[in-house]
């Protein structure tokens, strides 16, 4: 057997160091890929952003941007200037809202109420990423227990799952979230002593969650079918390990990298659902703003004061770009297929 | 060496379909016939090779001998039980008796599992083991198969295919098993490496008592390390023997042209006629009559497309299913 040893002792030199596992590969490679930390920055930037609503509101635009201020009058370069400014040109009503000052106070300008839109898009950012981040936790989640579910049983229960997923799927997305959303937030719902009033953000939540679960559910359960027929679950079958063992400790953890592959690319999708459903007004119900409630704010005044609709649109593309960008660097980084290539090459 | 009566693990008759197709596309279901009649004994601390082209129903055989595949009919008897109709469940402890080790080292073990937790986790599933029990087994384990006990803590891409395939030889003997099926193990290695997972599989088999079903498509793997050998063709047994008299004087046609389709080492030296086989081998799903190798055999006449040939015995401990075996062997027309 002395050839045998030349093989055991090969890379024994590389051993010393400790052994690096999947995870930590993955996330090394995603750590280097330039445009994904550069999407990452991004991210947490717009995140402390929206975090510091509250602050911004208090101390740099000094007005509550849930309150109409149709009256009110800023200090600009010494001058006392009023937020509804007397205009023919505007609304039909007299006034015109303050466009951009590119100040502390109203840098973004009025909406037609006489609210600070910058501060607005703050708040309305926190709900912005709080529904598309939780849409994505909900979609993730139950898209992982269905598909895992018709993929590990099969059969009979395999064939109900997906025909359930595919009578959600028949449904053209937005018209299922606009239908759902007309249905359900213009009377909130009530379960037993529940009750979700129509402005709670649940709704959207759980609307947008449960309209994108075949997208993720199909793949997983494409997946989990493959593993379960792999030859590594044929070994440990083989080796008397019962199934909820297989389950957990071998089909599980390939499966989350997938989840974890979609989760950035889902909440992109979740924020563009978001905004058009706030935007239709059925979505995130006011005094609550979002970005697409603002864009809608701005819809009217589009010919005078542009900068209402595209600040928030241009807060929509930049975020859902990063995430887009974070997704193709996660997706690098984490699939093994790509890794195969790298490999093999 | 001589062959105790007993044998290990016995299976009578065996058959085997898999359902091909869609009810919902073109031709329908097919029924695709991976094992038809198939018997085999296998004695304790013997190594029975397994040869046969590839969709011989070879891998299927050993999959079914371990219940991993549930068959149609027939029986198989481990060890004086009846193993046919146990259901997992019940199965889970004989699987610490009976073992295989898989073709593919790349993709039996999961890529997301240390070394260590792999080879473990037929430790802990069966409950035998204390904690520092297995960490002493583990340690054990790798020196058995010629592993550093370092690369337990390291993840399988880390390793070259033949080290994965000793991961696998090493979970496959943890729980001390007596019957091994080995599915071609060395087929997906380089040659210089299959020399010495074939080498290892020998030195266990002498250190630990083993016995082997294994399974090979190349002749000189199983001319090694097999004591006897199942030439299978299209589901079915063909040949049996000792592995000298098989593959020296075989007895049926399809073993003599597999035999001669194995490139000379020296092509200098005198060439032997080679019997050649024409076409491909028929469908599984739609078999022939009579004898399954009729339709490429050059010795076939007109009962051979009528008649079902037996496994019958020619008398040197060996068995041929065929009408008009070689070798002049005419007891056997009987």
């Amino acid at each position: 057997m002395s050839d045998a040893t030349t093989d055991a002792t090969l890379p024994k030199t590389a051993a010393a160091e400790t052994p690096e596992g999947p995870w930590r590969v993955a996330l090394r490679k995603l750590f280097r890929d330039r445009t994904a930390v550069g999407a990452i920055i991004v991210l947490v930037l717009i995140v402390l952003a929206c975090c510091a609503a509250p602050l911004y509101a208090k101390y740099v635009s000094q007005s509550d941007p849930f309150q109409s201020n149709l009256d009110g009058s800023i200090t600009l370069d010494g001058n006392s200037v009023d937020i509804m400014q007397a205009d023919t040109a505007g609304l039909g009503l007299g006034v015109t809202p303050i466009g951009p000052t590119w100040h502390g106070q109203y840098f973004f300008g009025a909406d037609n109420q006489g609210r600070d839109v910058a501060a607005r898009m703050l708040y309305g950012g926190q709900n912005s990423l709080l529904i598309s981040f939780f849409a994505t936790v909900v979609t993730l989640v139950l898209a992982a227990i269905i598909g895992t579910i018709a993929g590990f049983i099969g059969g009979l229960t395999d064939t109900v799952l997906a025909r359930l997923l595919d009578v959600l799927w028949a449904f053209p997305v937005y018209l299922l979230a606009i239908s759902l959303s007309i249905v359900f937030i213009s009377k909130g719902i009530q379960i037993g002593p529940f009750t979700i009033p129509s402005n709670s953000l649940i709704l959207p939540i759980m609307i947008i969650g449960i309209v994108y679960v075949p997208y993720v559910a199909r793949p997983i359960r494409g997946q989990v079918m493959s593993l379960t027929r792999s030859d590594f679950v044929l070994a440990a079958r083989c080796l008397g390990v019962p199934s909820f063992r297989i389950l957990v400790r071998d089909i599980l953890p390939n499966v989350t990298t997938t989840l974890i592959v979609f989760a950035p690319l889902m909440m992109a999708l979740n924020m563009l659902t978001e905004s058009a459903l706030s935007f239709l007004s059925i979505g995130v119900q006011p005094p609550n703003a979002s970005w697409g409630t603002i864009i809608l704010d701005g819809e009217d005044l589009l010919y005078t004061q542009p900068m209402v609709a595209i600040a928030p649109g241009l807060a929509i593309i930049i975020t859902v770009l990063a995430l887009n960008f974070l997704g193709d660097g996660v997706r690098d980084a984490f699939d093994p297929r790509a890794k195969l290539r790298v490999k093999k090459d | 060496m001589t062959i105790p009566s007993k044998p290990m693990l016995k299976a009578e008759s065996l058959h085997k379909t898999f359902k091909v197709g869609s009810r919902f596309r073109a031709g329908g279901i097919q029924h695709l016939h991976a094992l038809s009649d198939v018997s085999l004994e296998v004695y304790p601390g013997e190594i029975v090779g397994l040869v046969g082209e590839s969709g011989c129903g070879k891998s299927t055989l050993g999959r079914c001998l371990l219940r991993l595949y549930d068959v149609d009919d027939g029986r198989i008897t481990f060890k004086d039980r009846d193993i046919t109709g146990l259901s997992q469940r019940e199965l889970r402890p004989l699987r610490a008796d009976m073992q295989m080790v898989f073709q593919d080292p790349y993709s039996s073990l999961n890529p997301r599992r240390r070394v260590g937790d792999l080879i473990a986790e037929p430790l802990r599933v069966h409950g035998k083991h204390s904690a520092s029990d297995v960490q002493a087994r583990l340690r054990e384990l790798m020196e058995l198969v010629n592993l550093s006990p370092d690369f337990l803590t390291r993840f399988p891409h880390e390793f070259s295919g033949g080290q994965r395939q000793r991961i696998g030889i090493a979970r496959a003997i943890a729980l001390s098993p007596s019957l091994i099926v080995a599915d071609e193990p060395v087929s997906a290695l380089d040659v210089s490496v299959q020399a010495q997972i074939v080498n290892l599989f020998m030195d266990l088999q002498e250190k630990l008592g083993l016995t082997y079903v294994f399974i090979a498509h190349d002749l000189s793997v199983v001319r090694q390390i097999a004591t006897r050998t199942a030439v299978m063709y299209l589901g079915g047994i063909v040949e049996l023997g000792e592995t000298d008299r098989v593959l020296h004087r075989p007895a049926h046609p399809y073993t003599a042209a597999l035999i001669s389709a194995v490139p000379e080492p020296d092509p200098q030296g005198n060439i032997k006629a080679r019997t050649i086989l024409r076409g491909e081998p028929p469908s599984p799903t739609n078999p022939p009559s009579g004898c399954r190798f009729h339709t490429r055999c050059p010795v076939a006449e007109a009962r051979c497309s009528a008649e079902v040939p037996l496994l019958r015995a020619l008398g040197d401990n060996r068995s041929v299913a065929c009408h008009f075996p070689l070798d002049g062997s005419a007891a056997a027309h009987a």
